[in-house]
Protein backbone atom coordinates (compact mmCIF):
# COMPACT_ATOMS: atom_id res chain seq x y z
CA UNK A 1 0.00 0.00 0.00
CA UNK A 2 2.97 2.14 0.67
CA UNK A 3 3.98 1.57 -2.58
CA UNK A 4 1.10 2.30 -4.71
CA UNK A 5 0.77 5.72 -2.59
CA UNK A 6 4.46 6.56 -4.23
CA UNK A 7 3.63 5.21 -7.16
CA UNK A 8 0.45 7.64 -7.41
CA UNK A 9 2.46 9.99 -6.50
CA UNK A 10 5.28 9.60 -8.59
CA UNK A 11 2.92 9.42 -11.53
CA UNK A 12 0.66 12.72 -10.62
CA UNK A 13 4.20 14.57 -9.99
CA UNK A 14 5.47 13.58 -13.76
CA UNK A 15 2.03 14.23 -15.27
CA UNK A 16 2.21 17.89 -13.83
CA UNK A 17 5.44 17.61 -15.11
CA UNK A 18 4.66 16.80 -18.74
CA UNK A 19 2.60 19.82 -18.79
CA UNK A 20 4.59 22.35 -17.54
CA UNK A 21 7.45 20.64 -19.92
CA UNK A 22 5.10 19.78 -23.38
CA UNK A 23 5.24 23.38 -23.63
CA UNK A 24 8.85 24.08 -23.10
CA UNK A 25 9.53 21.37 -25.57
CA UNK A 26 7.89 22.11 -28.20
CA UNK A 27 8.89 25.89 -27.80
CA UNK A 28 12.42 24.96 -28.10
CA UNK A 29 11.61 22.49 -30.95
CA UNK A 30 9.58 24.62 -33.14
CA UNK A 31 10.97 28.09 -32.63
CA UNK A 32 14.40 27.22 -31.31
CA UNK A 33 14.35 29.55 -28.50
CA UNK A 34 15.31 27.95 -24.76
CA UNK A 35 12.50 29.62 -22.74
CA UNK A 36 14.27 30.00 -19.32
CA UNK A 37 11.41 32.24 -17.88
CA UNK A 38 8.96 28.95 -18.65
CA UNK A 39 8.84 27.92 -14.95
CA UNK A 40 8.18 31.64 -14.26
CA UNK A 41 4.48 30.74 -15.38
CA UNK A 42 4.24 28.04 -13.18
CA UNK A 43 4.72 30.65 -10.59
CA UNK A 44 2.37 33.35 -12.64
CA UNK A 45 0.00 30.43 -12.36
CA UNK A 46 -0.33 29.43 -8.85
CA UNK A 47 -0.14 32.95 -7.61
CA UNK A 48 -2.73 34.03 -9.99
CA UNK A 49 -4.96 31.27 -8.63
CA UNK A 50 -3.96 32.24 -4.87
CA UNK A 51 -5.12 35.87 -5.55
CA UNK A 52 -8.33 34.90 -7.53
CA UNK A 53 -9.63 32.17 -5.60
CA UNK A 54 -9.24 34.80 -2.54
CA UNK A 55 -11.14 37.31 -4.06
CA UNK A 56 -13.65 34.94 -5.56
CA UNK A 57 -13.65 31.83 -2.89
CA UNK A 58 -14.17 29.68 -5.75
CA UNK A 59 -10.86 27.30 -7.11
CA UNK A 60 -12.99 26.44 -10.06
CA UNK A 61 -13.01 30.27 -11.09
CA UNK A 62 -9.68 30.98 -10.22
CA UNK A 63 -7.87 28.20 -12.35
CA UNK A 64 -9.66 28.83 -16.22
CA UNK A 65 -9.43 32.37 -15.07
CA UNK A 66 -5.75 32.49 -14.23
CA UNK A 67 -4.73 30.23 -17.30
CA UNK A 68 -6.50 32.36 -19.62
CA UNK A 69 -4.63 35.36 -18.00
CA UNK A 70 -1.41 33.65 -18.61
CA UNK A 71 -2.24 32.96 -22.41
CA UNK A 72 -2.98 36.41 -22.84
CA UNK A 73 0.13 37.57 -21.39
CA UNK A 74 2.05 34.46 -23.26
CA UNK A 75 0.84 35.90 -26.39
CA UNK A 76 1.86 39.69 -25.54
CA UNK A 77 5.38 38.46 -24.88
CA UNK A 78 5.52 36.72 -27.94
CA UNK A 79 4.64 38.97 -30.39
CA UNK A 80 6.63 42.06 -28.54
CA UNK A 81 9.45 40.46 -27.36
CA UNK A 82 10.00 36.72 -27.70
CA UNK A 83 9.69 36.64 -31.64
CA UNK A 84 12.67 38.77 -32.18
CA UNK A 85 14.65 36.08 -30.72
CA UNK A 86 13.92 33.36 -33.47
CA UNK A 87 16.99 34.38 -35.72
CA UNK A 88 19.29 35.04 -32.38
CA UNK A 89 21.52 33.56 -30.82
CA UNK A 90 21.45 31.07 -27.76
CA UNK A 91 22.88 33.57 -25.67
CA UNK A 92 20.35 36.19 -26.32
CA UNK A 93 17.51 33.94 -25.75
CA UNK A 94 19.33 32.97 -22.32
CA UNK A 95 19.94 36.75 -21.59
CA UNK A 96 16.75 38.05 -22.37
CA UNK A 97 14.37 35.02 -20.92
CA UNK A 98 16.69 35.24 -17.62
CA UNK A 99 15.71 39.05 -17.37
CA UNK A 100 11.72 37.81 -17.54
CA UNK A 101 12.26 35.69 -14.81
CA UNK A 102 13.85 38.50 -12.81
CA UNK A 103 10.84 40.78 -13.82
CA UNK A 104 8.18 38.22 -12.86
CA UNK A 105 10.17 37.64 -9.80
CA UNK A 106 10.00 41.55 -8.91
CA UNK A 107 6.65 41.71 -9.97
CA UNK A 108 5.71 39.18 -7.99
CA UNK A 109 7.18 40.79 -4.85
CA UNK A 110 5.79 43.98 -5.79
CA UNK A 111 2.04 42.55 -5.82
CA UNK A 112 1.80 39.48 -3.42
CA UNK A 113 4.95 39.87 -1.61
CA UNK A 114 7.82 37.59 -0.21
CA UNK A 115 5.60 35.59 2.15
CA UNK A 116 4.57 31.43 1.26
CA UNK A 117 0.72 31.13 0.96
CA UNK A 118 -1.36 28.70 0.89
CA UNK A 119 -4.28 27.72 -1.58
CA UNK A 120 -7.41 25.51 0.15
CA UNK A 121 -8.20 22.58 -1.21
CA UNK A 122 -12.17 22.73 -3.21
CA UNK A 123 -14.57 21.63 -0.48
CA UNK A 124 -16.27 18.54 -3.33
CA UNK A 125 -12.25 17.53 -3.03
CA UNK A 126 -11.56 17.48 0.29
CA UNK A 127 -11.45 14.13 1.44
CA UNK A 128 -9.16 11.24 1.18
CA UNK A 129 -9.72 7.67 0.37
CA UNK A 130 -8.73 5.27 3.03
CA UNK A 131 -6.22 2.44 1.80
CA UNK A 132 -5.41 1.27 5.13
CA UNK A 133 -6.25 1.28 8.83
CA UNK A 134 -3.22 4.16 8.40
CA UNK A 135 -3.06 4.84 5.03
CA UNK A 136 -5.06 6.96 2.94
CA UNK A 137 -4.88 9.25 -0.04
CA UNK A 138 -5.86 12.58 -1.13
CA UNK A 139 -8.62 12.75 -4.09
CA UNK A 140 -7.33 16.09 -4.84
CA UNK A 141 -4.10 14.69 -6.11
CA UNK A 142 -6.32 11.71 -8.37
CA UNK A 143 -8.30 14.65 -9.67
CA UNK A 144 -4.82 16.36 -10.34
CA UNK A 145 -4.02 13.33 -12.05
CA UNK A 146 -7.08 12.83 -14.38
CA UNK A 147 -7.05 16.66 -15.37
CA UNK A 148 -3.29 16.20 -16.63
CA UNK A 149 -4.10 12.64 -18.45
CA UNK A 150 -7.05 14.22 -20.07
CA UNK A 151 -5.02 17.56 -21.47
CA UNK A 152 -2.47 15.17 -22.78
CA UNK A 153 -4.66 13.14 -24.67
CA UNK A 154 -6.15 16.30 -26.13
CA UNK A 155 -2.66 17.27 -26.42
CA UNK A 156 -1.69 14.19 -28.45
CA UNK A 157 -4.95 14.00 -30.28
CA UNK A 158 -4.63 18.21 -31.88
CA UNK A 159 -0.80 16.98 -32.40
CA UNK A 160 -0.88 14.12 -33.97
CA UNK A 161 -4.86 13.70 -35.21
CA UNK A 162 -5.66 17.36 -36.72
CA UNK A 163 -4.44 19.46 -39.39
CA UNK A 164 -3.63 22.39 -37.00
CA UNK A 165 -0.95 19.49 -35.41
CA UNK A 166 0.69 18.45 -39.09
CA UNK A 167 1.06 22.40 -39.75
CA UNK A 168 2.51 22.25 -35.98
CA UNK A 169 4.52 19.42 -36.98
CA UNK A 170 5.82 20.66 -40.60
CA UNK A 171 6.53 23.98 -38.88
CA UNK A 172 8.80 22.16 -36.42
CA UNK A 173 10.51 20.04 -39.51
CA UNK A 174 10.90 22.69 -41.32
CA UNK A 175 9.68 26.17 -41.00
CA UNK A 176 10.25 27.96 -43.90
CA UNK A 177 8.94 25.11 -46.21
CA UNK A 178 5.47 25.31 -44.55
CA UNK A 179 5.72 28.56 -45.02
CA UNK A 180 6.05 28.25 -48.78
CA UNK A 181 3.08 26.21 -48.53
CA UNK A 182 0.82 28.88 -46.69
CA UNK A 183 1.00 28.05 -43.55
CA UNK A 184 1.24 31.81 -41.30
CA UNK A 185 4.75 31.05 -39.17
CA UNK A 186 4.01 34.43 -37.24
CA UNK A 187 0.59 33.36 -35.99
CA UNK A 188 1.63 29.54 -35.74
CA UNK A 189 4.49 30.52 -33.21
CA UNK A 190 2.30 33.22 -31.45
CA UNK A 191 -0.48 30.71 -30.86
CA UNK A 192 2.32 27.75 -29.85
CA UNK A 193 3.99 29.79 -27.55
CA UNK A 194 1.08 31.03 -25.78
CA UNK A 195 -0.52 27.73 -25.13
CA UNK A 196 2.73 26.66 -24.08
CA UNK A 197 1.99 29.15 -21.95
CA UNK A 198 -0.64 28.67 -20.59
CA UNK A 199 -0.27 24.56 -20.18
CA UNK A 200 2.42 25.69 -17.51
CA UNK A 201 0.74 28.46 -15.65
CA UNK A 202 -2.74 25.69 -15.83
CA UNK A 203 0.06 22.94 -13.78
CA UNK A 204 0.91 26.01 -11.16
CA UNK A 205 -3.12 26.59 -11.11
CA UNK A 206 -4.02 22.83 -10.47
CA UNK A 207 -1.08 22.27 -8.29
CA UNK A 208 -1.32 25.58 -6.39
CA UNK A 209 -3.31 23.46 -3.50
CA UNK A 210 -0.96 20.98 -2.73
CA UNK A 211 2.35 22.81 -3.31
CA UNK A 212 2.85 25.81 -1.56
CA UNK A 213 2.69 28.91 -3.31
CA UNK A 214 6.36 30.94 -2.39
CA UNK A 215 8.73 32.67 -4.70
CA UNK A 216 11.20 31.44 -6.51
CA UNK A 217 9.03 28.18 -7.17
CA UNK A 218 9.06 28.55 -10.89
CA UNK A 219 12.76 28.20 -11.09
CA UNK A 220 13.09 25.01 -9.01
CA UNK A 221 10.50 23.11 -11.46
CA UNK A 222 12.34 25.04 -14.51
CA UNK A 223 15.47 22.91 -13.98
CA UNK A 224 13.70 19.40 -13.72
CA UNK A 225 12.00 20.74 -17.00
CA UNK A 226 15.08 21.14 -18.70
CA UNK A 227 15.66 17.54 -17.95
CA UNK A 228 12.66 16.15 -19.28
CA UNK A 229 13.38 17.86 -22.30
CA UNK A 230 17.07 16.90 -22.65
CA UNK A 231 15.54 13.34 -21.92
CA UNK A 232 12.59 13.18 -23.97
CA UNK A 233 14.64 15.06 -26.53
CA UNK A 234 13.59 18.55 -28.30
CA UNK A 235 10.93 18.91 -29.74
CA UNK A 236 8.89 15.85 -29.33
CA UNK A 237 5.50 15.76 -27.17
CA UNK A 238 5.70 11.65 -26.66
CA UNK A 239 9.31 11.93 -25.33
CA UNK A 240 8.72 14.63 -22.95
CA UNK A 241 5.52 12.02 -21.53
CA UNK A 242 7.75 9.56 -21.09
CA UNK A 243 10.41 11.63 -19.63
CA UNK A 244 7.95 13.23 -17.17
CA UNK A 245 6.77 9.64 -15.96
CA UNK A 246 10.43 8.45 -15.87
CA UNK A 247 11.43 11.36 -13.45
CA UNK A 248 8.51 11.02 -11.52
CA UNK A 249 9.35 7.61 -10.82
CA UNK A 250 13.12 8.08 -10.45
CA UNK A 251 12.43 11.30 -7.75
CA UNK A 252 9.93 9.51 -6.11
CA UNK A 253 12.15 6.07 -5.89
CA UNK A 254 14.86 7.74 -5.02
CA UNK A 255 13.61 9.66 -1.84
CA UNK A 256 12.32 6.14 -0.53
CA UNK A 257 15.44 3.87 -1.08
CA UNK A 258 18.47 6.52 -0.80
CA UNK A 259 16.94 9.64 0.71
CA UNK A 260 20.34 11.09 1.02
CA UNK A 261 21.10 10.93 -2.45
CA UNK A 262 17.49 11.60 -3.81
CA UNK A 263 18.88 14.83 -5.41
CA UNK A 264 20.93 12.94 -7.80
CA UNK A 265 18.37 10.20 -8.66
CA UNK A 266 16.85 12.46 -11.61
CA UNK A 267 20.48 13.61 -13.15
CA UNK A 268 21.50 9.97 -12.62
CA UNK A 269 18.88 9.18 -14.84
CA UNK A 270 19.87 11.76 -17.47
CA UNK A 271 23.51 10.79 -17.46
CA UNK A 272 22.80 7.53 -18.31
CA UNK A 273 20.18 8.35 -21.39
CA UNK A 274 22.49 11.30 -22.67
CA UNK A 275 24.86 8.33 -23.27
CA UNK A 276 22.25 5.82 -25.00
CA UNK A 277 20.58 7.87 -26.63
CA UNK A 278 21.86 11.40 -26.72
CA UNK A 279 18.83 12.43 -29.35
CA UNK A 280 16.55 11.61 -26.62
CA UNK A 281 13.77 9.50 -26.25
CA UNK A 282 11.55 10.84 -28.70
CA UNK A 283 13.76 11.46 -31.41
CA UNK A 284 15.17 9.76 -34.07
CA UNK A 285 18.96 9.52 -34.34
CA UNK B 1 5.39 43.36 -69.31
CA UNK B 2 1.52 43.03 -70.02
CA UNK B 3 -1.67 42.99 -67.66
CA UNK B 4 -2.00 39.28 -67.91
CA UNK B 5 1.07 38.42 -66.17
CA UNK B 6 0.62 36.31 -63.40
CA UNK B 7 3.96 37.12 -61.88
CA UNK B 8 6.13 40.18 -62.69
CA UNK B 9 9.20 41.66 -61.27
CA UNK B 10 11.44 44.29 -61.71
CA UNK B 11 14.70 45.50 -61.30
CA UNK B 12 15.12 43.04 -58.45
CA UNK B 13 18.43 43.00 -56.13
CA UNK B 14 18.72 40.42 -53.68
CA UNK B 15 21.62 39.44 -51.51
CA UNK B 16 22.89 36.24 -49.69
CA UNK B 17 24.32 37.20 -46.36
CA UNK B 18 26.88 40.40 -47.30
CA UNK B 19 27.38 39.52 -51.04
CA UNK B 20 25.29 40.71 -53.83
CA UNK B 21 23.34 37.67 -55.92
CA UNK B 22 20.60 39.53 -58.36
CA UNK B 23 21.61 42.58 -60.02
CA UNK B 24 18.39 43.88 -60.95
CA UNK B 25 16.14 41.28 -62.78
CA UNK B 26 13.12 41.69 -64.84
CA UNK B 27 10.94 38.72 -64.57
CA UNK B 28 7.44 37.75 -65.74
CA UNK B 29 4.91 34.98 -66.17
CA UNK B 30 2.31 35.00 -67.57
CA UNK B 31 -1.31 32.64 -67.20
CA UNK B 32 -0.13 29.00 -67.79
CA UNK B 33 3.34 29.34 -69.21
CA UNK B 34 6.49 27.63 -69.03
CA UNK B 35 9.50 29.37 -68.32
CA UNK B 36 12.61 27.09 -68.18
CA UNK B 37 14.98 28.57 -66.09
CA UNK B 38 18.70 28.19 -66.52
CA UNK B 39 22.74 28.83 -65.73
CA UNK B 40 25.42 27.29 -63.89
CA UNK B 41 25.62 27.02 -60.28
CA UNK B 42 25.58 30.09 -58.47
CA UNK B 43 24.40 31.72 -60.92
CA UNK B 44 21.37 33.59 -58.71
CA UNK B 45 18.27 30.70 -59.77
CA UNK B 46 17.60 29.55 -56.49
CA UNK B 47 17.79 32.86 -54.88
CA UNK B 48 15.64 34.44 -57.90
CA UNK B 49 12.89 31.73 -56.80
CA UNK B 50 13.46 32.44 -53.51
CA UNK B 51 12.99 36.21 -53.32
CA UNK B 52 10.31 36.04 -55.80
CA UNK B 53 8.46 33.82 -53.08
CA UNK B 54 9.41 35.76 -50.34
CA UNK B 55 11.77 33.74 -48.86
CA UNK B 56 14.39 36.05 -49.48
CA UNK B 57 14.14 39.52 -48.92
CA UNK B 58 14.54 42.29 -51.95
CA UNK B 59 16.77 44.49 -51.05
CA UNK B 60 15.21 46.93 -54.65
CA UNK B 61 13.08 46.41 -57.00
CA UNK B 62 9.47 45.21 -57.07
CA UNK B 63 7.03 41.77 -57.53
CA UNK B 64 3.72 42.00 -58.24
CA UNK B 65 1.22 39.05 -58.47
CA UNK B 66 -2.08 40.18 -60.50
CA UNK B 67 -0.83 43.23 -60.46
CA UNK B 68 -0.82 43.85 -57.12
CA UNK B 69 2.72 44.57 -54.77
CA UNK B 70 3.86 41.93 -52.94
CA UNK B 71 7.49 42.27 -52.61
CA UNK B 72 8.68 41.13 -49.74
CA UNK B 73 5.45 39.76 -48.12
CA UNK B 74 5.17 36.85 -46.02
CA UNK B 75 5.83 33.98 -47.93
CA UNK B 76 2.60 32.48 -46.58
CA UNK B 77 0.65 35.62 -48.24
CA UNK B 78 2.33 34.99 -51.47
CA UNK B 79 1.43 30.73 -51.63
CA UNK B 80 -1.75 32.14 -50.33
CA UNK B 81 -2.00 34.12 -53.78
CA UNK B 82 -1.38 30.67 -55.81
CA UNK B 83 2.14 30.51 -55.91
CA UNK B 84 3.62 26.99 -54.89
CA UNK B 85 7.57 25.80 -54.29
CA UNK B 86 8.97 22.67 -55.10
CA UNK B 87 12.29 23.30 -53.50
CA UNK B 88 15.44 21.93 -54.25
CA UNK B 89 16.69 18.89 -51.93
CA UNK B 90 12.45 18.22 -51.86
CA UNK B 91 11.79 20.13 -48.51
CA UNK B 92 9.68 16.81 -47.49
CA UNK B 93 8.83 16.71 -43.86
CA UNK B 94 10.46 14.24 -43.03
CA UNK B 95 8.53 13.87 -39.09
CA UNK B 96 4.96 13.32 -40.77
CA UNK B 97 4.08 10.59 -43.12
CA UNK B 98 3.08 10.56 -46.66
CA UNK B 99 -0.64 11.33 -46.11
CA UNK B 100 0.12 13.98 -43.77
CA UNK B 101 2.67 15.72 -45.95
CA UNK B 102 -0.27 16.05 -48.62
CA UNK B 103 -3.16 17.23 -46.11
CA UNK B 104 -1.17 20.10 -44.25
CA UNK B 105 -1.05 21.43 -47.79
CA UNK B 106 -4.81 21.28 -48.70
CA UNK B 107 -6.41 24.25 -49.46
CA UNK B 108 -8.75 25.58 -52.15
CA UNK B 109 -6.91 28.09 -54.68
CA UNK B 110 -8.01 31.71 -54.30
CA UNK B 111 -10.61 31.81 -56.33
CA UNK B 112 -12.09 28.76 -54.45
CA UNK B 113 -11.82 26.05 -57.00
CA UNK B 114 -10.61 22.72 -56.07
CA UNK B 115 -9.22 21.18 -59.57
CA UNK B 116 -6.59 19.10 -56.97
CA UNK B 117 -7.71 17.05 -54.32
CA UNK B 118 -6.17 14.44 -52.61
CA UNK B 119 -7.61 11.25 -54.65
CA UNK B 120 -6.29 13.19 -57.41
CA UNK B 121 -3.19 13.58 -56.37
CA UNK B 122 -2.93 10.21 -56.01
CA UNK B 123 -3.67 9.71 -59.25
CA UNK B 124 -1.20 11.51 -60.64
CA UNK B 125 1.38 9.82 -58.24
CA UNK B 126 0.18 6.00 -57.94
CA UNK B 127 3.26 5.38 -56.48
CA UNK B 128 2.79 8.05 -53.18
CA UNK B 129 -0.84 6.12 -52.69
CA UNK B 130 0.98 2.87 -51.99
CA UNK B 131 3.09 4.48 -49.52
CA UNK B 132 0.64 6.55 -47.64
CA UNK B 133 1.46 5.56 -44.36
CA UNK B 134 5.41 5.81 -44.63
CA UNK B 135 7.42 8.61 -42.75
CA UNK B 136 8.54 11.19 -45.06
CA UNK B 137 12.39 10.04 -44.53
CA UNK B 138 11.53 6.58 -45.81
CA UNK B 139 11.20 7.52 -49.55
CA UNK B 140 13.58 7.05 -51.91
CA UNK B 141 14.68 10.59 -54.02
CA UNK B 142 11.96 9.79 -56.86
CA UNK B 143 8.82 9.39 -55.02
CA UNK B 144 10.43 12.41 -52.35
CA UNK B 145 9.91 14.63 -55.80
CA UNK B 146 6.76 12.84 -56.36
CA UNK B 147 5.55 14.02 -52.99
CA UNK B 148 7.07 17.71 -52.84
CA UNK B 149 4.96 17.94 -56.22
CA UNK B 150 1.48 16.62 -54.99
CA UNK B 151 2.07 18.91 -52.27
CA UNK B 152 2.69 22.01 -53.71
CA UNK B 153 -0.45 20.32 -56.24
CA UNK B 154 -2.33 20.04 -53.25
CA UNK B 155 -2.63 24.02 -52.16
CA UNK B 156 -4.20 24.22 -55.76
CA UNK B 157 -1.62 27.03 -57.34
CA UNK B 158 -1.66 29.16 -60.66
CA UNK B 159 2.31 29.15 -60.12
CA UNK B 160 4.15 26.02 -59.64
CA UNK B 161 7.90 26.82 -58.91
CA UNK B 162 10.48 24.06 -59.02
CA UNK B 163 14.07 24.75 -58.02
CA UNK B 164 16.06 21.63 -59.68
CA UNK B 165 13.45 19.22 -60.61
CA UNK B 166 15.22 16.24 -61.22
CA UNK B 167 18.41 16.77 -59.86
CA UNK B 168 19.98 13.50 -57.93
CA UNK B 169 17.41 11.22 -59.69
CA UNK B 170 18.43 8.07 -61.37
CA UNK B 171 17.68 8.94 -65.58
CA UNK B 172 14.35 6.50 -65.85
CA UNK B 173 13.11 8.73 -62.22
CA UNK B 174 14.19 11.84 -63.95
CA UNK B 175 12.19 10.72 -67.60
CA UNK B 176 9.03 10.15 -65.42
CA UNK B 177 9.13 13.47 -63.51
CA UNK B 178 9.47 15.28 -67.11
CA UNK B 179 6.60 13.38 -67.69
CA UNK B 180 3.84 14.02 -65.27
CA UNK B 181 5.45 17.69 -64.98
CA UNK B 182 4.34 17.46 -69.47
CA UNK B 183 0.71 15.53 -67.87
CA UNK B 184 0.48 18.57 -65.65
CA UNK B 185 0.70 21.23 -67.93
CA UNK B 186 -1.32 20.03 -70.53
CA UNK B 187 -3.98 19.49 -67.73
CA UNK B 188 -3.05 22.73 -66.01
CA UNK B 189 -3.68 25.23 -69.51
CA UNK B 190 -6.92 25.02 -69.10
CA UNK B 191 -7.39 26.19 -65.32
CA UNK B 192 -4.49 28.79 -66.10
CA UNK B 193 -1.49 27.19 -64.49
CA UNK B 194 2.03 28.54 -64.92
CA UNK B 195 5.15 26.75 -64.14
CA UNK B 196 8.54 28.08 -63.79
CA UNK B 197 11.29 25.37 -63.64
CA UNK B 198 14.75 24.98 -62.76
CA UNK B 199 16.91 22.28 -64.27
CA UNK B 200 19.93 20.99 -66.33
CA UNK B 201 18.50 19.08 -68.62
CA UNK B 202 18.30 21.73 -71.74
CA UNK B 203 16.80 19.34 -73.67
CA UNK B 204 13.99 18.20 -71.19
CA UNK B 205 13.15 21.44 -70.10
CA UNK B 206 13.47 23.27 -73.51
CA UNK B 207 10.83 20.58 -74.61
CA UNK B 208 8.61 21.27 -71.93
CA UNK B 209 9.08 25.57 -72.05
CA UNK B 210 7.40 28.21 -73.83
CA UNK B 211 10.50 30.35 -73.04
CA UNK B 212 13.89 30.19 -71.48
CA UNK B 213 16.18 32.47 -69.33
CA UNK B 214 19.92 32.01 -68.68
CA UNK B 215 20.82 33.72 -65.99
CA UNK B 216 24.55 34.81 -65.20
CA UNK B 217 25.91 36.52 -62.36
CA UNK B 218 22.31 37.62 -61.18
CA UNK B 219 21.96 39.03 -64.53
CA UNK B 220 19.49 37.68 -67.33
CA UNK B 221 21.51 37.32 -70.71
CA UNK B 222 19.43 35.22 -73.38
CA UNK B 223 15.65 35.02 -72.88
CA UNK B 224 13.91 33.22 -75.88
CA UNK B 225 12.13 29.95 -77.11
CA UNK B 226 14.12 26.84 -76.86
CA UNK B 227 14.66 26.38 -80.91
CA UNK B 228 16.19 30.49 -80.73
CA UNK B 229 18.84 29.04 -77.93
CA UNK B 230 19.90 26.21 -80.17
CA UNK B 231 20.32 28.34 -82.89
CA UNK B 232 22.97 30.15 -80.50
CA UNK B 233 25.50 27.49 -79.26
CA UNK B 234 28.04 29.85 -78.41
CA UNK B 235 25.95 31.07 -75.88
CA UNK B 236 25.04 27.25 -74.97
CA UNK B 237 28.82 26.69 -74.74
CA UNK B 238 29.40 29.61 -72.46
CA UNK B 239 27.14 29.88 -70.55
CA UNK B 240 25.55 26.04 -70.11
CA UNK B 241 28.09 24.22 -71.22
CA UNK B 242 26.50 22.60 -73.37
Amino acid sequence: MFYLIQLLNAVQYGLLLFLLSSGLTLIFGIMGVINLAHGSFYMVGAYLTYWLSKMTGSLWFAIPIGTAIAFAIGLLLETTIIRRLYRRDHLYQVLLTFGLILVFEELRSIFFGDEVHGVAVPEVLNFSIPLTETLSYPVYRLFITAVCLAIAALLYFVIHKTRAGMMIRAGNSNPEMASALGVNIPLLFAAVFAVGIALAAFAGAIAAPVTSVAPGMGNQVLIVCLVVVVIGGIGSINGAMIASLLIGLADTLGKILAPEYSGVAVYLLMAAILLWRPQGLGNKS
Amino acid sequence: MSAANLLEARGLHSYYGASHILHGIDFAVGTGEVVGLMGRNGMGKTTLLRTLLGLVPARQGEVRIDGRIMTNAAPHRIARQGVAYVPEGRGIFANLSVRENLLMAARPAADGNTLWTFERVLDTFPRLAERLDHGGQQLSGGEQQMLAIGRALMTNPRLLILDEATEGLAPLIAREIWRILDRIRASAIAAGVAIVVVDKNFAALSAIANRNLILVKGRIVFEGSGSELKAQPELMQQHLGI
